[in-house]
């Protein structure tokens, strides 16, 4: 019997194993909606499967009474778009600044340590601002993905460029690199990856400071609507909703990571990638 | 193929003296190589000639003018490692040293100065022997083949000055020889002058036409700092056939000589 360190599943237990603690958790729901709902048939706390199959029809398939939508999809694309321009601005920033600051040493000496201050004011203590400056429309919401992810990108990526080998930067210049080219042909490719790395890494902080831009203020919106059902405790929509924002999360990850690959084969290759 | 003169060239990190007096002439098309004790300050003097460093006293003249203090497209260097661009192909590589000089704006050829280009830089890998891996990444080189691409895209612009530190350090010795014969070859074809660091005595005897020892003359043991190495032998070789290394230098080298190559 081989040692527990030495002992590697192969394909099919490597993803039972995965789905082990899945069903586990599923299963202990069930079981525990089954007993509440015995107790008390409307029981709201833990509804059933068929609960959620019906809130989930609800809101994907017949249109709203109010605004004749259909109240997912106009979440969803409603919180994508927010996301999207979000993680886009951001990314922009990021590049940029990030790249004057890692390559320039006079731009690093004035704007590091503001960026390093920026970084430190806490996003969701600056949202009222942002509601009082731009209004409760979607600005504001765009406005503080960017205030809470932006500065990070910003530092990550001035990191990278710093970690380029001086070697490069150097032989650069001997081949007639001027600054400018200098960022354009050599630093700026190689951080595009890692812009999609540094991206992929802020996901997380994206989403929350998505839904919570959301729930505050708001009309339509993943965030909005957990918020908004929350008042008739509806556990058969907000359950539904947060798997579907986690899949959501796992699918932009997922694509950030598919598109590295295919965008940049030689960065999985070179030392850049396996650090 | 340029004439470097240094007039008495001085270098110093604070306290510490690294170099010091440093006299020299080197006509144009010299291929000269150097060695020296580990951390006696090669590197040092080649960071001055390529302008990553300036000389805290004394004069650096490249044909006459005093050298740029920031590395420019007249002196190539080839690093030991980090000497090709990761993420472009071979081709590509070859290829940006002829757009980086030629287009100061964007950085990018197009059309016909592009196809032109394209040509030379296939012309260029071929006679490195690269010519069949045009399409690979550094990545998916050897040592020995990443290092030929370095050579190749140094030369590209025809540089006055070709500088290399130790760029066969990390390469076993099969593949050094082959390498030899490149550099030698490729200097015969450009006439540009070299200077080559080397840690391997035999190499520096059969490839330059000059060898220069660098070491410290006087040592104070109270105050090691207090004196830098400087050039104690400069042996001419051009002419003179194949010669021996001299018994003296070989005792002095020998244990850098055979230590393992580090980065
Ligand atoms: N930036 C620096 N600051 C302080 N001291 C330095 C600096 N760069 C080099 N030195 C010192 O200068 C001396 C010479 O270093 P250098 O790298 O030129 O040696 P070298 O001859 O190339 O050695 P090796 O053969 O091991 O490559 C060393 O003692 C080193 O500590
Ligand atoms: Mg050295």
């Amino acid at each position: 019997m081989p040692r527990l360190v030495n002992r590697h599943p192969d394909r099919i237990s490597r993803l039972l194993l995965g789905l082990l603690p899945f069903l586990l958790v599923l299963a202990v729901y069930l079981l525990a909606s089954a007993e509440r709902l015995a107790a008390n048939p409307n029981d709201k706390l833990l509804p059933g499967f068929a609960a959620f199959g019906a809130a989930i029809w609800r809101m994907a398939a017949l249109p709203s009474e109010r605004s004749g939508e259909l109240l997912l999809w106009a979440d969803t694309m409603a919180s994508l778009a927010r996301l999207a321009w979000g993680l886009g601005i951001s990314a922009a920033i990021g590049l940029v600044v990030g790249i004057v600051n890692g390559v320039i040493p006079l731009a690093r000496a004035g704007l590091s340590p503001f960026v390093a201050g920026l970084s430190l004011i806490p996003p969701m203590a600056v949202l009222p601002i942002l509601f009082i400056v731009f209004g409760l429309g979607e600005v504001s919401k765009v406005a503080l993905i960017v205030i809470g992810i932006a500065p990070v990108i910003v530092r990550d990526l001035q990191a990278r460029a710093l970690e380029l080998p001086v070697e490069l930067i150097v032989k650069a210049q001997t081949l007639g690199a001027n600054t400018w080219t200098l960022i354009l042909r050599v630093v700026l490719p190689q951080l595009l990856p890692r812009l999609l790395d540094a991206l992929r890494l802020s996901l997380g902080g994206a989403w929350l400071f998505l839904i919570a831009a959301e729930a505050i203020a708001a009309s339509e919106g993943l965030g909005y609507r957990i918020f908004l059902v929350r008042r008739y405790l509806a556990m058969d929509v907000i359950l539904p909703y947060v798997a579907w924002i986690t899949l959501l999360a796992f699918a932009i990850d997922w694509a950030l990571r598919l598109l590295s690959r295919r965008a940049f084969p030689w960065f999985a290759a070179s030392a850049g990638g396996g650090r | 193929m340029s004439r470097v003169t240094l007039r008495n060239v001085w270098r110093t990190y604070g306290e510490q003296v690294v170099l010091e007096r440093l006299n020299l002439v080197v006509e144009a098309g010299e291929f000269v190589t150097i060695v020296g004790a580990s951390g006696c300050g090669k590197t040092t003097f080649l960071r001055m000639l390529l302008g990553q460093e300036t000389p805290s006293r004394g004069l650096l003249l490249l044909d006459g003018t005093p050298l740029a203090a920031e590395p420019g497209p007249e002196r190539g260097i080839v690093f030991q490692r980090y000497s090709v661009f990761p993420h472009l192909t071979v081709q590509d590589n070859v290829l940006l040293a002829l757009e980086l000089a030629r287009a100061p704006l964007l950085g990018r050829l197009f059309g016909r100065a592009r196809r032109a280009a394209r040509e030379q830089a296939a012309a260029m890998l071929d006679a490195v022997g690269l010519g069949a891996f045009a399409t690979r990444y550094p990545a998916a080189l050897s040592g020995g083949q990443q290092q030929r691409l370095a050579i190749a895209q140094s030369l590209v612009n025809a540089p006055r000055v070709l500088l290399l530190d130790e760029p066969f350090g990390a390469l076993d010795p099969g593949i050094r020889a082959d390498m030899h014969a490149l550099i030698r070859q490729v200097w015969k074809a450009s006439g540009v002058t070299v200077f080559m660091i080397t840690h391997d005595l035999p190499e520096a005897f059969a490839l330059g036409t000059r060898v220069l020892v660098f070491d410290k003359p006087r040592v104070d043991p109270q105050a090691p700092q207090a004196y830098g190495a400087t050039i104690t032998y400069d042996i001419p070789l051009r002419g003179r056939g194949p010669v021996a290394v001299p018994a003296e230098l070989v005792r002095k080298l020998t244990p850098v000589a055979e230590a393992p190559a580090h980065a």
